[in-house]
C-alpha cells in the first residue's frame, strides 16, 4: 500500500516523462479520456490486457494497428468484466497448471465508456465485484454517449444539454453516483482520477496496481465535441472540475471514503459550466438564476461536513 | 469402458469431465441446469480437475467463455433457449473471435408464451452466428458429438465454437444406456488443446476482435469464417472416421435410414427423428419404401450429402420443430435451397411443422404425412406447409379458454365471495 509519502510519484518530476501509448490515435482532439489513458498506461505498465466495451476508446486499435504495447481484448457493451473475468480466470488456470510461466502473466484490465459502465455494464460489473474478481476497472467518464454525439447517459450532469436533451434546461436528470454504487459491493477499492491532476492519478493507480481484488477507477474525461468547447482547454476544464469542487477526487478503500484533494477555497461552479457550451443556456440569452444557484446548492451540499 | 443409465444432461457432463475441460463459466436454466450441477459436484469432490464460475447472465458467461477459449483453455458451458437468446450478441462475437470451446444447448422454445419443452427455434435462432452445429438424437450421441465438437472447434482449419444441441425433456430427462469410453481413449482421441496462436501472454503481447474500419476488412475477417465453417464439413468427416476407428461408433453429418431404395423420404433433426424411424419401420413392414435422413450438422449445412442422398427420389417430406412467422420451416428452407436447380432433385418437397413446444408427434401423423406427399407425387400439386395439429387439441384450447371466460364472467358478478 503507497500514499503520498510512500508513493514514488511524491512530485510532478516524479511522473513518467514518456509515454507507453502510442500517438497518432484516432481519439478527438484534446480528449481527456485519452489524457487519463495515457497517465493510467504509463503506471501501469505493459504487461497488461485491455478488455473493452464498446465505446469512443474501441477505435484506439483498428486493424492492423494497435497504439498498445501489450494486449487487446474488444468485447461487446454490456459485458466487458465478464471477459475480465474469463481472461483472468483462464491465466490463473494456466499459472496454476504450470503451462505459462509466472512472468508471462497479465494485470487484466477494464476499459469502457461511462455508457457501458453506468448503464448497460453495470449488471457484469457487479456480478464481477460480488466474485471478488482481481481486476482493474478504468472508466472515462465523458458523461454522455460521446462516442455516438453525445447523448444522455446515466452520468449525464442535472442540466447539460445533449444530442438527447435538448431542452432550454437540458438534462433533467441527475448524474448516477456510481462511485457509491461501486463501493457498496466493498471492493478492494474505488477512486475518482482526472488526467489533469497527473500526480493524484499516479499515485492511486499505484495504489490500485499494488492492491488484489476488484478495483474500480472513474476518470472524468472532459470531452471537447460532447461538451462544446475548445479542445485546447481540456487541461483547464478538467482542473476547474476539481477546483468547484463538482470532480470530487476521492478513493474508498477499507471501508472508508478519503477524499485526496480538497477544494479550499472552492471556485463557483459556473466558472466550470460557462467555458461549455453544453451549459450555454445558463448564460444566455440571460441568466439561469435559480437553476444556477440550484447547481451550486448541490455542490455545496456535497462538501458541506468534508472541507 | 463402463455402460451405464445416463439422461442426456448427465451423457454431456461426462463428455466434458472426459475432456478435461479447465474451465466451465456457468449461468442455470431449465432443462439444462444438470449438466452444471454435475460438474459442479465433481470439482466440489475432486473428481475433476476444472474451474467452475456462475456468472450473472448467460450474456456474461458466454463473453467470460470466449475470453478464456482466448487465453488458451479448454472451456465448457451449457445453455437452453431464452438463456441461448440473452447471450446471443455473444456467440456472434465469440465466433468472430474464433475461439474454439464447446456450448451444450438443451432446445426449449421460446417466450411468448413461455414454455419449457422442447422445440428447435432456440438453436436455429443461432444458425448464422457462426457457431457450428451438432443435433443429437440419443444420449449416447450427446456424449460422442461433444467429444467430437472440441476436436472440431479445435482444428485449426475451423478454430470455431461448436453448439452441442438435444431436446430439452426428451433427452436431457431421460435415461438411456450410454457407452462411457476410458479416459486413456478419450486423451488418445483428443489430445490437450494447443493454443498456439490464440492466448494473451505477457511475453507475446496480442489484440483480439479490434475494430476494422470500413467493409473490406470486414468482408474479409467474414469470408474467412464462411470459409472456415465450410472447411468445417471435411475435418468432421475426418473426426467421424476417427471416432469411429477408436470407439467403434460412426456419426456421420447425415444419418440415413433406409434410404437406397427409398421412394418418400422424411427429413429431420433431433430426437423427434427416433420416432420417425419407428414409423418407417412401420411403413415398411406394410410394403412401402419409405425412408429417413437426419442432418446431424445444420452448420455447416451438409448440402452435398443431402443433394446425393435425394437424388431420384419422388418425394421428401420435410419434418420442421420450428416455425419461422410468416416463412414456415427453417429445415424445409435450408432443404429447398440445396435442391433447387438441381436435375436429378425430388419433384415434390412437403413441408410439415410440428413437436412445436415438446407436442408430440404421433406414428399416425408420420403416415398421413408419407400419405400427403405419396398423393402429391401423384398429382404433381406440392400442398401448402401443414401445423401439426389435431382438432382434440383446438378443443382443449377452447374449452380451457371457455372456463377461463365464465370465471372472469362470475368474478365480476362478484361470485366468487364466500
Amino acid at each position: 500500500m503507497t500514499d503520498e509519502t510512500t508513493s514514488a510519484f511524491r512530485r510532478m518530476k516524479d511522473l513518467p516523462s514518456t509515454h507507453l501509448l502510442g500517438t497518432g490515435t484516432p481519439m478527438c482532439s484534446g480528449c481527456g479520456g485519452l489524457q487519463a489513458l495515457h497517465e493510467i498506461y504509463d503506471i501501469l505498465g505493459e504487461k497488461t490486457v485491455f478488455v473493452n466495451a464498446a465505446g469512443c476508446m474501441t477505435l484506439l486499435s483498428v486493424y492492423p494497428f494497435t497504439p498498445f504495447r501489450g494486449s487487446w481484448l474488444y468485447t461487446a457493451m454490456a459485458s466487458a468484466p465478464a471477459g475480465a473475468q474469463g481472461v483472468r480466470d483462464a491465466l490463473d488456470i494456466l499459472l496454476e497448471k504450470k503451462r505459462i510461466p509466472p512472468e508471462d502473466d497479465l494485470d487484466v484490465v477494464v476499459l469502457t465508456g461511462d455508457g457501458s459502465a453506468y448503464g448497460m455494464g453495470l449488471s457484469a460489473t457487479s456480478g464481477a465485484m460480488e466474485r471478488d474478481l482481481d481486476f482493474l476497472y478504468i472508466c472515462y467518464d465523458n458523461e454522455g454517449y460521446g462516442n455516438t454525439g453525445q447523448q444522455y447517459s446515466g452520468a449525464t450532469p442535472h442540466a447539460a444539454k445533449t444530442a438527447t436533451s435538448k431542452g432550454a434546461h437540458g438534462f433533467a436528470g441527475y448524474k448516477k453516483d456510481l462511485f457509491s454504487i461501486w463501493a457498496a459491493h466493498k471492493p478492494a477499492y474505488v477512486a475518482t482520477v482526472i488526467g489533469s491532476e497527473p500526480l493524484d492519478l499516479a499515485r492511486k493507480i499505484e495504489k490500485a496496481k499494488s492492491m488484489k481484488g476488484p478495483r474500480m477507477i472513474i476518470a472524468l474525461a472532459p470531452c471537447p465535441p460532447g461538451w462544446d468547447y475548445d479542445p485546447k482547454d481540456s487541461v483547464e476544464i478538467g482542473k476547474l472540475a476539481v477546483k468547484s469542487g463538482v470532480w470530487p477526487l476521492k478513493e474508498y478503500v477499507d471501508g472508508e471514503v478519503v477524499h485526496t484533494k480538497l477544494p479550499h477555497p472552492r471556485i463557483p461552479i459556473e466558472e466550470y459550466l460557462q467555458k461549455q457550451g453544453r451549459f450555454a443556456h445558463l448564460f444566455t440569452p440571460r441568466r439561469d438564476e435559480a437553476l444556477l444557484a440550484q447547481l451550486q446548492a448541490k455542490v455545496d451540499a456535497y462538501w458541506e461536513g468534508i472541507e | 469402458m463402463s455402460r451405464r443409465l445416463l439422461t442426456g444432461n448427465a451423457a454431456a457432463a461426462w463428455a466434458a469431465r472426459l475432456a478435461r475441460v479447465d474451465y466451465i463459466p456457468a449461468f442455470p436454466i431449465t432443462p439444462q441446469t444438470e449438466i452444471i450441477e454435475s460438474l459442479a459436484n465433481w470439482i466440489d469432490n475432486g473428481e475433476m480437475a476444472g474451474r467452475l464460475v456462475t456468472l450473472e447472465s448467460e450474456h456474461s458467461m458466454l463473453t467470460a467463455a470466449g475470453a478464456a477459449a482466448a487465453t488458451g483453455v479448454r472451456v465448457y458451458s451449457a445453455t437452453s433457449s431464452q438463456g441461448l437468446l440473452y447471450g446471443m450478441e455473444m456467440l456472434y462475437n465469440v465466433a468472430g473471435w474464433r475461439t474454439p470451446f464447446v456450448l451444450t444447448n438443451v432446445s426449449r422454445g421460446l417466450s411468448a408464451p413461455i414454455t419449457l419443452e422442447a422445440d428447435h427455434n432456440d438453436i436455429l435462432a443461432a444458425r448464422d452466428s457462426g457457431c457450428l452445429q451438432i443435433h443429437c438424437a440419443t444420449c449416447q450421441e450427446v456424449l460422442d458429438s461433444t467429444l467430437m465438437a472440441y476436436r472440431l472447434a479445435e482444428d485449426e482449419r475451423v478454430r470455431l465454437p461448436v453448439i452441442v444441441n438435444m431436446d430439452g425433456f426428451y433427452l436431457s430427462f431421460t435415461r438411456e444406456p450410454v457407452l462411457i469410453p476410458a479416459a486413456s481413449d478419450v486423451d488418445a482421441f483428443l489430445p490437450p488443446f494447443d493454443p498456439e496462436n490464440i492466448a494473451f501472454r505477457a511475453s507475446a503481447p496480442a489484440s483480439q476482435a479490434v475494430a476494422v474500419l470500413g467493409g473490406s476488412p470486414y468482408s474479409y475477417f467474414r469470408y474467412e469464417m464462411h470459409l472456415a465453417a465450410m472447411q468445417a464439413l471435411e475435418v468432421y468427416e475426418e473426426i467421424a472416421t476417427k471416432f469411429a476407428e477408436k470407439f467403434g461408433r460412426r456419426h456421420d453429418a447425415v444419418e440415413a435410414y433406409h434410404c437406397e431404395d427409398a421412394e418418400i423420404v422424411l427429413v429431420m433433426m433431433g430426437s423427434f427423428a427416433t420416432k420417425a424411424r419407428a414409423a418407417v419401420d412401420q411403413l415398411r413392414a406394410a410394403g412401402q419404401a419409405v425412408g429417413l435422413l437426419r442432418p446431424r450438422l445444420l452448420r455447416p449445412f451438409p448440402a452435398a450429402h443431402l443433394q446425393r442422398l435425394l437424388a431420384g427420389k419422388q418425394g421428401v417430406v420435410v419434418i420442421d420443430q420450428n416455425l419461422s412467422m410468416g416463412k414456415g420451416g427453417v429445415l424445409h428452407a435450408e432443404l429447398a435451397s440445396v435442391l433447387y436447380g438441381r436435375k436429378d432433385a425430388p419433384p415434390i418437397l412437403t413441408s410439415f411443422i410440428g413437436g412445436l413446444g415438446g407436442r408430440d408427434i404421433t406414428a399416425e401423423e408420420f403416415f398421413e404425412m408419407v400419405k400427403v406427399t405419396r398423393e402429391a407425387v401423384a398429382s404433381g400439386n406440392t400442398p401448402p406447409p401443414r401445423l401439426l395439429y389435431n382438432r382434440d387439441e383446438l378443443r382443449e384450447v377452447h374449452k380451457l379458454q371457455a372456463i377461463a371466460h365464465v370465471e372472469r364472467e362470475e368474478l365480476g358478478k362478484g361470485g366468487d365471495k364466500p
